[in-house]
């Protein structure tokens, strides 16, 4: 079982500079211990990822647009590994329309987060997703069937 | 000579775990992170040989009391969703209670302080987990299963559904069937 003394590792590959900078505020006011590591594109992220030796996240937050590799393609290239199976992938995105959502989640994310545009609303939504996700990777629920949006 | 070699951690604890497990003859299945079901029948002699020989490989049984509970806590939510018919009407404080033999305002104090949700929160979770198997079974209406989960009307069910999930039952059918059929091309 996971507990309070282990970290939840947590992953963010966002290229917007003030982006990563208010995610990384929200994520320091949880009270869950983690552990954040910041990419600034889809390609340093996959090469840390296909790292043998890199300690694998509970939850990966993925932008939408980045260069050099978009987020759809990591998120197909992620899907594709059996070695990511338990990896959740929260899709961090601007857009809200239901096709583009519908679309992430058929190609195998777990959580849709429309970004806030204020800093409180970010703080709760990121809240609220981290402890969802840690419901699924604590209490044996289907990951195959898990989508949240928000 | 000298050999290079590469490894993953996560699946040589998993083998250890399969190893030792069959070895002693416990019948078991390995969730995720960290997580084993046992049978229950499991003698204390065996449990202490299993419990010594994962110490070799610095793999540890967390044994405490309040883990355990929360785990109990768990269990009798997840045994009294799945019933096979339909769910308990008793209220679920009165149940857990009777069931665990502590304060319902114990068991909550407990379970929101080392979840990070409550047991109202959890509850709800497990509902609609099994809402999603039954519509991805396909063998019931909506009306059905919110009836089998005791859920006043099939618009309380959707709304509790949009409430964890964020999309709607309809929805959530779409996007697990155009999913499978990806994957199995």
């Amino acid at each position: 079982m996971l507990t309070n003394d282990k970290p939840l590792r947590i992953l963010l590959a966002d290229d917007d500079e003030d982006d990563r900078t208010f995610f990384s505020e929200a994520i320091a006011e949880l009270k869950m211990t983690n552990q954040l590591t910041l990419f600034n594109d889809g390609k340093d992220l996959m090469e840390y990822l296909n790292d043998p030796e890199s300690d694998l996240p509970h939850i990966l937050f993925l932008d939408l647009n980045m260069p050099y590799k978009n987020g759809l393609d990591c998120l197909k290239e992620i899907r594709a590994n059996p070695r990511f199976k338990n990896v959740s992938v929260a899709i961090y995105s601007t857009s809200s329309s239901e096709k583009d959502i519908e679309d992430t989640f058929i190609e195998g994310a777990n959580i849709y987060i429309k970004k806030p545009n204020n800093f409180s609303e970010l703080k709760r939504v990121i809240k609220e997703v981290v402890h969802m996700n840690w419901q699924f990777h604590t209490s044996g629920l289907n990951k195959e069937t898990f989508f949240f949006s928000i | 000579m000298k050999l290079y070699i590469n490894y993953d951690g996560i699946v040589a604890c998993r083998v250890i775990l399969q190893e030792t497990l069959e070895r002693l003859n416990i019948k078991y299945q390995l969730l995720d992170l960290g997580e084993i079901e046992i049978s229950d029948d499991v003698t204390e002699e065996t449990f202490a040989e299993l419990q010594a020989t994962l110490d070799r490989y610095s793999i540890h049984i967390v044994n405490n009391q309040k883990s355990q509970l929360i785990q109990k806590i768990k269990d009798t939510i997840v045994e009294m969703v799945y019933e096979k018919d339909k769910m308990p009407n008793t209220t679920i404080s009165h149940y857990l209670s009777e069931k665990l033999n502590f304060s319902y305002g114990h068991l909550a104090n407990i379970f929101s302080e080392n979840t990070f949700t409550s047991i109202e929160n959890f509850i709800i979770i497990q509902k609609v987990e099994r809402a999603k198997k039954l519509i991805i079974e396909e063998e019931l209406t909506l009306t059905e299963i919110s009836y089998k989960l005791n859920y006043s009307s099939v618009a309380y069910l959707s709304s509790q559904f949009k409430k964890v999930t964020g999309l709607t039952p309809s929805t959530f059918k779409r996007i697990v069937d155009k999913r499978r059929r990806l994957t199995n091309n």
